[in-house]
């Protein structure tokens, strides 16, 4: 970061902002535009930034996001299809004073996890979930998820999903909320600057709230998919202020006392 | 006004212009050229950086390096204003 | 392994029981489960006992299913732990995703099947019936458990050990295959010496990543398939050099003219056959599998040349008996006798068997 730039004019320019040292040199598989590379991004540079390289274990969910170990430069492990939590739960209860914390897509964490999910909050698990939230099956090529909106159009929802037919949105964030073990649970976005600055400091926030053994922190992120959602990048920060926030409502839902 | 500039590997760009929205300047736009991935890169089209870092915040690849003006260097400016 | 001279009182134990405690004489660092009959001593005995040793470290959770048991088990495998679960069939059948993941991604742990009767919920009562789950992989695609058959509470608790070495040697998950009659039943038992099995390191563990080593990765992803054939050539590798380990046990096969084939509670029964039959002049030996895999291919082949005919004795409809018969090769009749949904047969039932047997093969050698 002490890298300087001499301009033309004499001026003297300062680093402050680089790709974080825990990522890897590997490029993203993502599509053009996809929030989960943000998420890593920001994961990454909180890790530099607390210098916590060498005590955190990352879990990788099945999604999209199946080769996060690839990007994220620090001793992870994949876990089958929604059971990210259960993986993370055996690792934090062996190895304590280790940092560890799943990263899982809406399939992972609140169809085929569900159980995992809530059972590892209402443990307290001192963990950090990360659960990022697009409304739609990315890897699979785009079929309906429990978060796809009433109307919303996928592969399996062909008319738009039907409520009648497929039940509704889960908000598994705020079920994840009403159960005690949850220390911290908040939802963020990275459609936006001022949303990826907010979502740094949640991360922060959690990572020390599990150095302190807090409990469980939990974090979703509403998220877009491009191809899924068959639009541009820039189209889907449209969308996601028109269509996804007013059901998924960005910020805290549930703050420390203290 | 604060100097800054942006570094952007065009090599590992996707050209999703998230940047550009992001940039407060309109200082980033799509090149005409293509990268070896077939995307057309982002580029600093004019000097208007601040360094503010919105563009480097949204980026999904990770792709941008931002410098700004050093604050001493911009007491030194002051002073020989 | 070389059994060590044990100095302790023998005690009267349950085999659930003697295996939980076994379980913590050999430092287990975790064990994750879900309660199910007949098993759920086990558990039991962990939760009660492990707060009392406070020389030991180890983490005892009851998870929220099978499914969440095994995952855990994946995931401190994963961070280095020696980590154990148990329960019965539909359990074990629940874990069958998670066991290939472990299997894959080439992790030591033990897991405890102790059988009942099925198919589906089934019965509370002893089986074999998940033999074929157990020896020929359980879940999808090509993998193998190392599988021990205990036929004693003693062997319950000896097998803890001997199922951690061997997962720790081959980086393979191991399985103890029992049934409810072994869990359940209280003999005598000498106890394996407290922290009797030492650790090595496991440098592949995900530990935290420090600054002289690459990240590492637990992972059973290999997308691409030039990779994914190279793992699988690598895991049946590895299970040809597990074939040294297979173990077995015989019981006055020297002068048999009929050799009963049995693993675990089943072998306890034929041994009272072998009894019955000599005192009734019918040279009758037992070879009793000990490990189900690696299987004694080899030694019943040999004895298949000095005996007339080769009766396979389990508790399910024929399943090891497929595995007699390909170490047979078709040189002598192989015949099976078994008891399915949890019913046992008795040594009577057995020998009258082997006696008909017995019979029509004279008659078709007239």
């Amino acid at each position: 970061m002490n890298e300087k730039l001499l301009l033309d004019d004499g001026t003297e320019l300062e680093q402050v902002f680089c790709r974080p040292d825990t990522l890897t040199d590997v490029p993203y598989h993502y599509c053009p535009g996809c929030g989960h590379s943000v998420v890593h991004n920001v994961l990454m540079e909180v890790v530099d930034e607390l210098d916590i390289q060498d005590k955190t274990i990352g879990v990788a969910p099945v999604g999209c996001s199946v080769f996060a170990y690839h990007y994220m430069n620090i001793d992870m492990q994949e876990a089958a299809h929604g059971r990210a939590c259960a993986v993370a739960t055996g690792i934090k209860r062996v190895l304590p004073d280790k940092l560890v914390f799943t990263y899982q897509g809406d399939g992972d964490l609140a169809a085929i996890g569900t159980a995992e999910t809530i059972h590892t909050v209402n443990r307290g698990e001192n963990i950090l979930i990360v659960f990022i939230n697009n409304g739609i099956y990315g890897m699979t090529g785009g079929q309906m998820a429990p978060t796809t909106l009433p109307g919303m159009v996928t592969s399996t929802s062909p008319y738009g999903r039907d409520i009648h037919m497929s039940g509704y949105p889960l908000k598994i964030t705020e079920l994840a909320a009403q159960l005690p073990g949850a220390y911290y649970v908040t939802r963020q976005s990275v459609h936006n600057p001022n949303a990826v600055r907010k979502l740094k400091k949640a991360v922060t926030k959690a990572f020390e709230y599990q150095m302190q053994n807090k409990g469980t922190c939990f974090i979703e992120v509403v998220s877009n998919c491009p191809s899924g959602w068959k639009m541009t990048p820039v189209e889907t920060i449209k969308y996601l202020e028109e269509v996804m926030f007013p059901y998924y409502p960005l910020g805290d839902v549930k703050v420390p006392k203290e | 006004m604060i100097k800054g500039t942006v570094k952007i590997d065009a090599k590992i760009c996707k050209g999703c212009e998230l940047c550009i929205v992001a940039c407060p300047q309109n200082a980033l736009a799509l090149s005409p050229n293509f990268n070896d991935k077939g995307y057309r890169y982002v580029e600093l089209i004019y000097d208007a950086c601040t360094g503010c870092v919105n563009c480097a915040l949204v980026c999904p690849e990770a792709a941008i390096t931002v410098y700004r003006q050093a604050k001493s260097s911009k007491k030194s400016q002051l002073k020989s204003e | 392994m070389e059994k060590e001279i044990r100095k302790e009182e023998p005690r009267l134990m349950k085999g659930n029981e003697a295996l939980a405690e076994a379980a913590i004489r050999a430092d287990i660092d975790a064990y994750f489960g879900y309660p199910i009959t007949p098993q759920s001593e086990v558990i039991e005995y962990l939760m009660r006992e492990v707060p009392n040793r406070k020389d030991k470290k180890i983490v005892v959770l009851q998870a929220e299913s099978e499914v969440a048991s095994i995952n855990m088990v994946y995931g401190a495998a994963g961070a280095g732990a020696r980590v154990m679960t148990s329960s019965s069939s539909p359990g074990i059948s629940l874990m069958q995703e998670g066991i290939s993941y472990i299997a894959s991604a080439q992790l030591p742990c033990l897991i405890v099947n102790v059988v009942r009767g099925g198919p589906g919920l089934g019965t509370i009562q002893p089986s074999q019936g998940d033999y074929f789950q157990a020896t020929k992989g359980g879940g999808h695609g090509d993998y193998h458990l190392i599988v021990l058959a205990p036929a004693s509470v003693q062997e319950m608790a000896d097998f803890v050990f001997d199922a951690f070495h061997l997962a720790e040697k081959y980086r393979n998950p191991a399985m103890i295959l029992a049934d409810g009659a072994l869990g359940q039943m209280m003999e005598k038992v000498v106890l394996p010496p407290d922290g009797g099995l030492s650790k090595q390191p496991k440098p592949w563990a995900t530990t935290g990543k420090t600054k002289d080593r690459n990240h590492n990765i637990i992972t059973s992803l290999f997308i691409q398939p030039e990779e994914m054939e190279k793992v699988n050539l690598e895991l049946q590798k590895k299970y040809e050099a597990m074939q040294s380990e297979v173990r077995w046990e015989e019981f006055q096969t020297d002068d048999a003219e009929i050799l009963l084939v049995a693993f675990g509670l089943s072998a306890r029964i034929c041994q009272k056959v072998v009894d019955l039959g000599r005192e009734k002049g019918i040279k009758i030996g037992l070879l009793r599998p000990i490990t189900l895999y690696p299987f004694p291919y080899k030694r019943i082949d040999e004895l298949a040349d000095k005996v007339e005919f080769i009766l396979d004795v389990e508790m399910n409809a024929g399943q090891m008996v497929e595995d007699v018969r390909l170490a047979v090769e078709g040189k002598v009749p192989v015949y099976f006798k078994g008891r399915m949904g949890g019913m046992i047969a008795t040594p009577e039932e057995i020998l009258q068997e082997i006696e008909a047997i017995h019979e029509k093969q004279n008659v078709l050698h007239d």
